[in-house]
């Protein structure tokens, strides 16, 4: 195998593995926050147990995502070096300041947090939580803004063979990133909640712990409400930015191959690359992809024929992953809506609340089909419109890039099965008893 | 060309901090095994480390970052050379970290073994191989025009590179014993001090052969005798490890423990001052070392960083040393029985 294809591979292992981890850190780090902060403002115990609680399964899972951050950072220069080369100037600045800015807040404050509830009062401990919240979630924005310069390139021009910045304040309010950021952010916050919810059910369901189940369901069920709504709406805006910065994108998202005013959207489809058309094609609705994309049933929308063949991504991972995505993320409020119903007699209601334990993966699936979506969907180009991927990779042996990945491999397998046990184990013990 | 200037010595001190902070975490990983009898000693060296390794691993995220930022063709050139290597180092890395959190999850013999064992290599091999690659860095790496590297693993395990890797090994372990004699009391103190004065002879020797050495394999020494004012600073790494040997003796640990800190960030320097205004210097021709002048960011690009650096950089100071404060204390009976500790 080539070395573009083994590095790409890697790449994709590395970083979905990595994205396993980062939602729930920065979703639940907010929740947690709030737990401890409410916890100082009310005395109540209960408080002190549910930070206590979902403080430990938060730690696990932060361990996994903090280890698997770094190799991130450096995979750019051991398997990316050609694109390093050529866009460090901006991109590499933009990593630089994550980790001045933001990434050292959350490590030292993390630290401070496990270790300090006797030397610190509790307001202060309290503080360092949000700090540790606000580090997870500046870093995001600062990783997002550098995705979005993949996405949508500004703010550079091309000099001494290379893209250089020419306009910071462009890079940073890039309209792509920002969209990111509303999107991505909020999705992680549905994830924690999702997972707070699922395993309170879970404790619900054995009517253990109810009190502190049941705070703790409707603190993650306001929580999941609003950003499952907020996903949906910042969904729908980013995918209208799509249309005008990626149309090969949009096109691969909706199968789309002709180009037409009131182009119509096609429910279900399965794409023949080699000939240009679909297979299949279930549920057809006129005008609404010119609707959706141009919010005008008389645009027209371009079709795959229309870009070189070299410059269309592959069309059947970016039209299923954008498919299941937004038929997961039309779920959450919908799941969210019926707990403000029944919010008040959960145990009523065992139903919802098995659905509610069975629904924990379903965020994890529709966040990483989202950055399935938007990085195959930005295929063939690592910067979109500036540097294919095919000229991006280091110039280092085949054989190294394969016993990198078997590494990669075996390692976060293991590692994922071990934190998956480890927070299994400890989510089903549940909190410590009143007392403790 | 100052901006290019600045930016060198500063990504030479993000590279010193991080030697100096995380230096100590590798030092007490790699005791680990020699110096844990007990479980409940194992557990004290962990603590002793749980509040700051973490915010500690950070300088290397940044010295990476801003090579990235600064440097991208020092990035891209010197990150896919030592390819193997940083991978390696990656991992242990990732076992180290993991094994911290982990270890305490499961109460049973075995499952303490296997993270033992990964705190053990993922504190020495980073500490080794950090050492190889600067040593080789030092020296020159077979990098030709284009900037590939001509070489494997095995090219970077040359005698320098593994006398500059042992070099490492011994500053992380001095420093790593003296941070935890300042944080333990009782018998594993005493053998903490014990490990420390046993280990400074051997530091001392090292670096005298590595500073003999140095002058055998690489052209670190041009700088110097450019301008012998330089000197000062190999003078001042070999003050502040006298300086251990002299607190140590004293059993004031907290000094000795600052002096090696210095000794760590100038050894760092004498090999940064040496290397300017090479950073990724090629042993197959001069011509095609990357410097700070070759290699550098556009000048909007350096400006901007310096401003983010200026003004974010002590923040983060104020905050570690703080955090170091409130960790500077000897462990208690209730630091170890607290739930969240390791």
């Amino acid at each position: 195998m080539d070395v573009v294809l083994l590095s790409r591979l890697q790449f994709a292992a590395a970083t979905m593995f990595h994205f396993l981890f980062v939602p729930l850190t920065l979703g639940l780090s907010i929740i947690i926050a709030v737990m401890e902060t409410r916890y100082v403002q009310t005395n109540d115990e209960l408080y002190l147990r549910m930070t206590k609680f979902w403080g430990k399964l938060f730690l696990i899972n932060f361990a996994l995502g903090v280890v698997t951050g770094i190799t991130l950072e450096f995979q750019f220069g051991t398997n990316w070096s050609r694109y390093s080369a050529y866009v460090g100037d901006i991109f590499g600045s933009l990593l630089a300041i994550e980790a001045t800015v933001a990434f050292f807040l959350e490590s030292t404050f993390i630290g401070i947090w496990i270790f300090g509830w006797k030397k610190l009062s509790k307001k202060a401990h309290a503080a360092v939580m949000w700090l540790v919240a606000i580090g997870g979630n500046v870093s995001a924005f600062w990783i997002l803004v550098a995705n979005g310069w993949m996405q949508h390139p500004v703010g550079y021009v091309i000099r001494n063979g290379r893209a250089e910045l020419s306009d910071f304040g462009a890079v940073i309010t890039n309209k792509f990133a920002i969209l990111e950021f509303v999107h991505t952010v909020p999705a992680a916050m549905v994830l924690s909640a999702f997972f707070v919810m699922g395993i309170s059910a879970y404790h619900l369901l054995k009517k253990q712990h109810v009190a502190f189940a049941t705070k703790s369901f409707n603190m993650a069920l306001i929580f999941g409400l609003v950003a499952s709504i907020v996903v949906a709406a910042t969904g729908d805006m980013h995918a209208v930015h799509v249309t005008e910065t990626q149309p090969a994108k949009l096109a691969a998202m909706e199968s789309h191959w002709e180009t037409q005013t009131q182009a119509p959207i096609v429910l279900f489809a399965i794409p023949d690359e080699e000939n240009e058309k679909n297979l299949i094609e279930i549920g057809r609705i006129p005008y609404l992809l010119s609707l959706l994309g141009f919010h005008d049933i008389n645009a027209e929308v371009k079709g795959l024929r229309d870009f070189p063949k070299d410059e269309r991504p592959p069309v059947l991972i970016t039209l299923f992953s954008f498919r299941i995505m937004v038929a997961l993320g039309t779920l959450f409020p919908l799941l969210t809506i019926i707990g403000m119903f029944l919010r008040k007699r959960l145990l009523d209601h065992p139903w919802y609340l098995w659905i509610m334990l069975f629904s924990i993966p379903l965020p994890y699936i529709a966040i990483e089909l989202g950055w399935v979506l938007a990085e195959v969907g930005r295929q063939p180009w690592i910067v979109y419109g500036l540097l294919k991927t095919s000229d991006a990779a280091s110039p280092v042996a085949s054989s190294q890039v394969l016993g990198s990945l078997m590494a990669f491999i075996l390692v976060y397998g293991l590692l994922g099965l071990v934190g998956f046990y480890l927070i299994i184990k400890n989510a089903i013990k549940g909190p410590e008893p009143a007392d403790a | 060309m100052v901006l290019e200037a600045i930016w060198f010595f500063l990504w030479g001190l993000l590279w010193a901090l991080f030697f100096m902070t995380d230096g100590f975490d590798f030092g007490v990983g790699t005791l680990y095994p020699f110096l844990g009898k007990s479980d409940e000693d194992k557990r004290k060296m962990i603590n002793s480390l749980g509040p700051l390794w973490d915010g500690n691993e950070v300088w290397l995220i940044t010295a990476g970052g801003v090579t990235f930022a600064a440097f991208p063709l020092v990035y891209a050139v010197m990150f896919s050379s030592l390819y193997t290597a940083l991978m390696l180092i990656l991992f242990a890395l990732i076992l180290r970290g993991v094994s911290f959190e982990f270890r305490g999850k499961v109460d049973h013999p075995a499952w303490r073994k296997v993270w033992d064992a990964c705190i053990f290599i993922g504190s020495f091999a980073p500490a080794l191989l950090f050492g190889v690659a600067f040593g080789n860095i030092f020296q020159g790496v077979p990098i030709n025009q284009e900037g590939i590297f001509q070489g494997n693993l095995f090219t970077l395990l040359n005698p320098y590179g593994i006398l500059s890797g042992l070099l490492f090994v011994a500053l992380f372990l001095v420093h790593g014993a003296l941070w935890l004699a300042i944080k333990t009391d009782g018998d594993l103190h005493d053998r903490a001090a014990a490990t420390a004065n046993r280990l400074w002879p051997v530091l001392l020797g090292v670096s005298v052969v590595f500073l003999i050495a140095t002058t055998m394999f690489t052209p670190l020494y041009g700088n110097y005798l450019a301008y012998p004012v330089l000197f000062l600073v190999p003078l001042a790494a070999v003050a502040a490890l006298l300086g251990v040997k002299f607190f140590l003796a004293r059993q004031a640990y907290f000094k000795a423990w600052f002096s090696s800190a210095a000794t760590i960030v100038f050894c760092t320097f004498f090999g940064v001052v040496g290397l300017f205004p090479n950073l990724f210097p090629s042993s197959i021709d001069p011509a095609y070392s990357l410097t700070a002048f070759n290699a550098s960011s556009s000048p909007l690009t350096l400006r901007i960083m310096l401003i983010v650096v200026i003004l974010f950089i002590p923040v983060v100071l104020v905050y570690q040393i703080w955090a170091y404060f409130m960790f500077s204390k000897k462990l208690t009976e209730e630091d170890l029985s607290l739930e969240e500790a390791y």
